[in-house]
């Protein structure tokens, strides 16, 4: 018998019995459904998550500090040692940091592979006003390389010596706008205090309005022009030692493996530094949300395993049903390969109409559910949808139903092949 | 002498294990030359079908041998067997075994769907011999919609179809009236004196044995000489 021959005539069985292949269907229908969700649930949160990321920073890039040595932390306070310079550090009372200062950069510059350092500057202004309106206190967001999610207006440009900055959006009613486009092109003060108290403003234009976001705080981002007027401002008075001592460090990388990046890890670690990469520091958000997809994959899986057995049950009964239909095929010469391939295919065929249909029901309800959510309940997180289905996923979980519909209709072929035709034509 | 087309040695077949074994055939020996038309005639549960299914080889046997053209069956692969089912076998079953749901003409090219004959040639053919049994306005009903008469006529149609050397029919008129019966008759003969195919039929109607060139008598399993039924 040909091969198409077989495909069409295996189509035509499974429509002789249509209720049982109807509930067959259905069942794999369910699961299908659910897998597609599941993995419409991941790539829709791993798109939201990779945007936010891209927000936060770049993906090529280490944020470096200098490794401490000097003792396990958490071991209680430290001996101080006069050669080493330290800042106190935010968190538990007693502890500080190691400092960067020009050399540590030249060192880091140096090691293979590294494109560019930054000093991170912290920048601490005091308040934000727009004309004669109320001032706000605000923070700065100063991670070079970022991607913002705009609302409305244009990306910051370093090379600009325009002071530029990034509002976001919950800034501009209390500043007095009327909405994000007025906004945009506006000049606004900032006032910061230098290191011997005393009040400096520094004036920088609106380029955009930014996004709510996940992840990245509800800062102003600013441009470099207006980054190094703030600093300068605040720096003050103050000692020069001061303003050649940083905390950490931004390092740039050319775009490599993984492989490369954790060379450069360990050799930055050897010359006494610690690196971190953006994955680093948001990985563990990933790996918690990737374990609960995994989880309600699995749910899904088990679905189609039970869905699994229907297919088997609905062959089996198709295989004893036809019993004598079979063994008059074999009495007319056509071989077990073909017979079992008869049914194989049936199988298939189930599983494919079934994960077709579940997979465009769950695309169809998934696109309007996270569309309504997106609007409704979760429109704090712009650009977040929920459920987003990309080809690629899609048709693995098509495939995936159809092997496992194939697998489980091997055991009913297998019995319809070895059949003798004398003993089948003989069944009642 | 030309070589048989069929030859049986010393066949058995047992069914069942144990005290249920029931010893079918008890050592069939016989030779079928090409274009002959034989009778097997026994009574009920004397094992003539049985005897069939084996010389067609759609079962095999207990022991003894089976030789088909000179070639022995058991040094057959299974796709020269099955080649051998499909195109030198025709063989029309005690029962009719027709798939009700679809129709005349799909059932009839069954053989040739097997095979892997194109659709267009497969209409073709099956026309052709549904013409030559004069059902060929019937092609489009459906099988359970046919008479028993026509319903015979099909599975021959069907048997014929791939143009058999050989063609095998079991009761060919056991469930037709004399008339109906009589027309299947003398379809039968005809392919064989004009068509040259091979006639290997069960009966245990004994006018009709009387048409055919030889008769084999079986009873309980083993071939007996004379038809001492008849005779008595
Ligand atoms: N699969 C089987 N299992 C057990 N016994 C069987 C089987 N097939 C046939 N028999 C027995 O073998 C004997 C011969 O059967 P067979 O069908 O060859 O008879 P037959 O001569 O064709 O009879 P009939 O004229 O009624 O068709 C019978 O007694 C039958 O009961
Ligand atoms: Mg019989």
């Amino acid at each position: 018998m040909k091969p198409l021959e077989i495909l069409k005539t295996a189509i035509a069985n499974s429509f002789r019995s249509k209720l049982r292949t109807t509930l067959t269907v259905l069942a794999i229908f369910v699961g299908a459904f659910t897998l597609t969700i599941t993995n419409g649930l991941g790539t829709g949160i791993s798109n939201y998550i990779d945007t936010q990321l891209a927000a936060v920073g770049p993906g090529n890039a280490f944020t470096i500090s200098k490794t401490d040595t000097s003792g396990n932390p958490g071991s209680g306070p430290k001996k101080y040692d006069p050669t080493i310079k330290r800042v106190a550090a935010g968190g538990r009372p007693g502890s500080s940091q190691l400092t960067l200062d020009q050399s540590d950069l030249d060192k880091i510059g140096a090691i293979a592979g590294i494109t560019g350092v930054t000093p991170v500057t912290r920048i601490n202004p005091d308040y934000v006003q727009w004309s004669t309106h109320d001032k706000y206190q605000l923070s700065v967001s100063a991670l070079a390389g970022a991607q913002p999610q705009l609302a409305s207006g244009t990306n910051l440009d370093d090379t600009n010596s325009q002071a530029q900055l990034l509002l976001p959006v919950g800034y501009i009613v209390p500043l007095g706008f009327a909405d994000n486009s007025q906004a945009i092109g506006q000049d606004v003060t900032i006032g910061i205090t230098d290191a011997t108290g005393t009040m400096h403003t520094v004036a920088g234009r609106i380029a955009g309005v930014e996004q709510d976001s996940l992840l990245s705080s509800s800062g102003i981002a600013v441009n470099k022009s207006l980054s190094t007027a703030l600093t300068q401002a605040q720096a003050t008075g103050a000692p020069s030692t001061a303003a050649s001592a940083w905390t950490d460090a931004t390092a740039t990388f050319a775009t490599s493996s993984s492989a490369q990046v954790s060379e450069m890890k360990s050799n930055l670690s050897a010359a006494g530094y610690t690196a971190q990469t953006l994955d680093d520091r948001i990985g563990t958000v990933k790996t918690v949300i990737n374990g609960i997809i995994g989880v309600l994959d699995a749910f899904a899986v088990i679905a189609l395993l039970a869905a699994g057995f229907g297919i088997v049950n609905t062959l089996l009964m198709s295989v004893q049903e036809r019993t004598r239909e079979i063994g008059l095929m074999k009495a007319m010469g056509m071989g077990s390969g073909s017979v079992f391939a008869l049914f194989s295919t049936e199988a298939a065929f189930i599983g494919l109409l079934g994960s077709v249909i579940g997979s465009a029901a769950a695309i169809g309800v998934g696109t309007a559910v996270s569309g309504a959510l997106a609007r409704g309940p979760l429109s704090d997180l712009p650009g977040l949808h929920i459920l987003a289905f990309a080809p690629g996923p899609v048709g693995a979980v098509v495939l995936l139903v159809m092997i496992i519909a194939f697998i489980a209709g091997t055991l009913p072929a297998w019995r319809a092949a070895r059949q003798n035709p004398i003993d089948s034509l003989r069944y009642e | 002498m030309p070589v048989p087309i069929l030859t049986a040695r010393e066949l058995t077949k047992s069914y069942g294990r144990g005290p249920d074994r029931f010893d079918a055939l008890k050592g069939v020996s016989l030779d079928i030359q090409p274009g002959e038309s034989v009778a097997i005639v026994g009574k009920s549960g004397s094992g003539k079908s049985t005897l069939m299914h084996l010389l067609a080889l759609l079962d095999t046997p207990g022991s003894g041998t089976i030789t088909v053209d000179g070639t022995e069956a058991k040094s057959l692969n299974g796709r020269r067997l099955n080649g051998l089912r499909n195109a030198m076998f025709g063989f029309v079953f005690q029962q009719f075994f027709l798939n009700p749901a679809a129709s005349v003409l799909e059932n009839v090219v069954l053989p040739l769907k097997i095979a892997g004959v194109g659709a267009r040639e497969r209409r073709r053919r099956g026309m052709e011999v549904l013409e030559q049994l004069q059902l060929a306005d019937k092609a489009r009903n459906k099988a359970a919609n046919l008479s028993g008469g026509q319903k015979q006529r099909v599975v021959i149609a069907r048997a014929l179809v791939n143009k058999p050397q050989v063609l095998f029919a079991d009761e060919p008129t056991g469930n037709l009236d004399s008339a109906t019966g009589r027309i299947v008759e003398d379809i039968l003969f005809d392919l064989n004196q004009n068509h040259g195919i091979t006639l290997i039929v069960v009966t245990h109607d004994h006018d009709l044995a009387e048409r055919f060139q030889r008769r084999l008598y079986i009873r309980d399993g083993l071939l007996i000489t004379t038809d001492e039924e008849h005779a008595a």
